[in-house]
């Protein structure tokens, strides 16, 4: 099995924002292994997903149907839809092990979501666990860590 | 002073809410929040804080009683102060932090003027300069003011602004017994704040949200989005047991119409109300091994039983609280302006239980009251739409008329209806219009009259 590179992760970091910002849900959930879990927390430096309140800590049904959502004909939310971007700096690779197949990457991003006449702007650090699964890349986790996670927010909608 | 100057009167207020509707200003006019904020908010119980917040001497955290920036703070006598937050010289907020430790005083970051934790000034640097000048006899030199009265309730902290007014037991009465039913949930009968509260902003009038709370008609069709999906991919994943967390907590919200009219709704004189008197979607969270056990020992067994049994969903402390006892959780409503509310949602551990129901509290939290929210979502999707919708100009009032009897309704005995009914909204303007208008002046017709 080949190893996994550097330029490799960093594409799957890249690949993966693009997903989120074209909206391919589907593509973007078969990214993710079974019990992985999406992640931000909403204290600075929090470091339990489960005893305190975290904006998100989803497991695979959960993001399911998060997406599924945004595309039902009763999601008065999304009418009209909202749309993302995000801009991204280059991974940081903080772990490349191929033999285990376990991989960490810490990412900062601008991440704009707009509907209607509102726009908002969140910086943000994201950490990826990825894993190696017959030979593809997968998440295995997702952290995002938002700048002002403490602060009071309107509808964040989509997926940072 | 040009902020002083609003020109409603208490007859205008009484003529906002007739019976079954209430006028749109009440919502909309910036006028009407500027009275709220003088008068309902002061004249009212309005929860401040939990006590575990701030657990040492000195300990203090920030917050606001409606528009009032105000200091939660455990004084050096251990008991628990609320003083407005601004400094009696220039105004300077003295703690602008969330939370923190001040120590045995406050000192102004301005020009060092320090306080007692309990508000008192204790020094100002040069003070010869004021000598002669008459500071002494100003409201300025005698410190931080504290608010009106302060209760702590079982933990939780409450304030009413102004000095005089109702008493604490007079306005909430019998659904105290929501709080109590919260906290006895602890085998050790306490609460602790878990974490920093979400906090989501709205951009609606504050009203709409604490009456959304006993809301039962809404669930099924403002929330099919989210509830009714994530039964649709539970039934297509082939309906696996046990249920995925977000079909516990979710997919009740789908619950028809006939579950939430059996649900049945409690109402309290003040403005005071409980959905889920029989049952509620929270009827099946208490079975965790080793839970029982724990309050059986502490109580007995028929208590513990009895404490359980009770499944409040969702009770109002009015103006702007709800609490949901079965989850240990409280939500505040703190109006900004006439369109801008923040809502801070807090949880509580319940002290010597299993951490599983913190777990499931915790998780309750975001998946339901977060800006990241699907629920949430559907919620101020709607909000924003009624606050936006009702400046138009072709419909003046709002219609609260669902199970009305058709004659005016008697607030001041509690009531126990059909868990549709939207009497707890109708109960809450009742309040509304009583504790606006006591402080309000009456109308200068009336008042020459009334002075004849």
């Amino acid at each position: 099995m080949s190893d996994i590179s550097k330029d490799d992760l960093i594409d799957f970091i890249y690949a993966e924002a693009r997903m989120l910002d074209e909206g391919h849900y589907d593509d973007w959930l078969k990214l993710w292994i079974p019990d992985g879990h999406y992640w931000m927390p909403l204290d600075y430096k929090q470091d339990d997903p489960l005893f305190v309140t975290s904006l998100m800590y989803e497991d695979m049904f959960m993001l399911k149907l998060r997406v599924e959502r945004l595309n039902g004909a009763r999601t008065f939310s999304q009418k009209p839809k909202s749309r993302c971007h995000h801009v991204i700096q280059r991974p940081f690779v903080d772990k490349l092990d191929n033999k285990e197949g376990h991989y960490v990457t810490n990412t900062s991003m601008h991440y704009v979501e707009t509907r209607l006449d509102e726009q908002f702007l969140l910086a943000l650090t994201a950490t990826h666990e990825l894993k190696r699964i017959k030979g593809s890349l997968r998440i295995a986790n997702k952290r995002v860590d938002l700048l002002n996670s403490d602060a009071a927010f309107g509808n964040i909608q989509l997926l940072p | 002073m040009l902020e002083t100057r609003l020109t409603l009167k208490a007859e205008d207020i009484d003529s906002m809410v007739q019976g079954y509707q209430v006028h749109r200003d009440v919502y909309t006019s910036n006028e009407v929040y500027q009275l709220e904020m003088r008068h309902l908010f002061a004249n009212t119980w309005v929860f401040v804080g939990h006590e575990s917040q701030t657990p040492k001497q000195g300990d203090y955290f920030t917050t606001q009683i409606g528009n009032q920036p105000v200091i939660q703070v455990r004084h050096t006598d251990n008991g628990v102060k609320v003083l407005h937050n601004r400094c009696p010289h220039k105004g300077t907020k003295i703690a602008l932090d969330r939370e923190g430790n001040t120590g045995k005083f406050f000192r102004c970051p301005y020009h060092a003027w320090s306080f007692k934790t309990d508000g008192c000034l204790l020094a100002i640097p040069l003070k010869n300069g004021y000598e002669g000048t008459g500071l002494d006899k100003n409201e300025n030199s005698k410190g931080m003011k504290a608010v009106g009265a302060v209760k702590n309730y079982r933990g939780f902290i409450f304030a009413r602004l102004a000095k005089e007014g109702i008493d604490f037991e007079e306005f909430f009465l019998d659904s105290l017994s929501s709080i109590d039913n919260m906290v006895d949930r602890s085998p050790a009968g306490k609460l602790e704040v878990a974490g920093p509260p979400l906090r989501y902003m709205h951009k609606c009038n504050w009203k709409m949200l604490v009456e959304n709370q006993t809301d039962t008609c809404h669930p099924m069709v403002a929330h099919e989005s989210s509830a009714g999906t994530a039964k649709k991919i539970w039934k297509k994943l082939g309906s696996p047991k046990p249920q995925p967390p977000a079909m516990q907590i979710i997919a009740p919200f789908m619950s028809p119409y006939a579950f939430f009219e059996d649900m049945g709704i409690r109402t309290w004189p003040n403005g005071h109300g409980h959905t889920g008197v029989n049952h509620s979607i929270h009827s099946d969270y208490s079975a965790i091994p080793g839970y029982f056990e724990a309050m059986s020992k502490a109580y007995g067994e028929s208590r513990a039983k009895s404490i359980l049994d009770e499944n409040r969903h969702n009770t109002i402390y009015f103006p702007s609280i709800m609490v949901k006892g079965p989850i240990q959780q409280l939500r505040n409503f703190i109006p900004l302006s006439p369109d801008k509310t923040l809502v801070e949602s807090y949880i509580y551990r319940l002290i010597d239980a299993p951490d599983e129901l913190l777990a499931r509290t915790a998780m309750y939290n975001r998946m339901i009251n977060a800006p990241t929210s699907i629920v949430g979502h559907d919620d101020l999707e709607m909000y924003e739409r009624a606050q936006e919708g009702l400046m138009s100009d072709g419909i003046e009032w709002v219609n609260l008329q669902r199970l009305y009897p058709g004659k005016e309704e008697d607030f001041s005995k509690e009531a126990v209806e059909n868990g549709t009914t939207e009497r707890q909204m109708r109960n809450q303007f009742d309040a509304w219009r009583r504790f606006m208008t006591t402080t309000m002046p009456q109308s200068t017709v009336s008042a020459i009259e009334a002075a004849e």
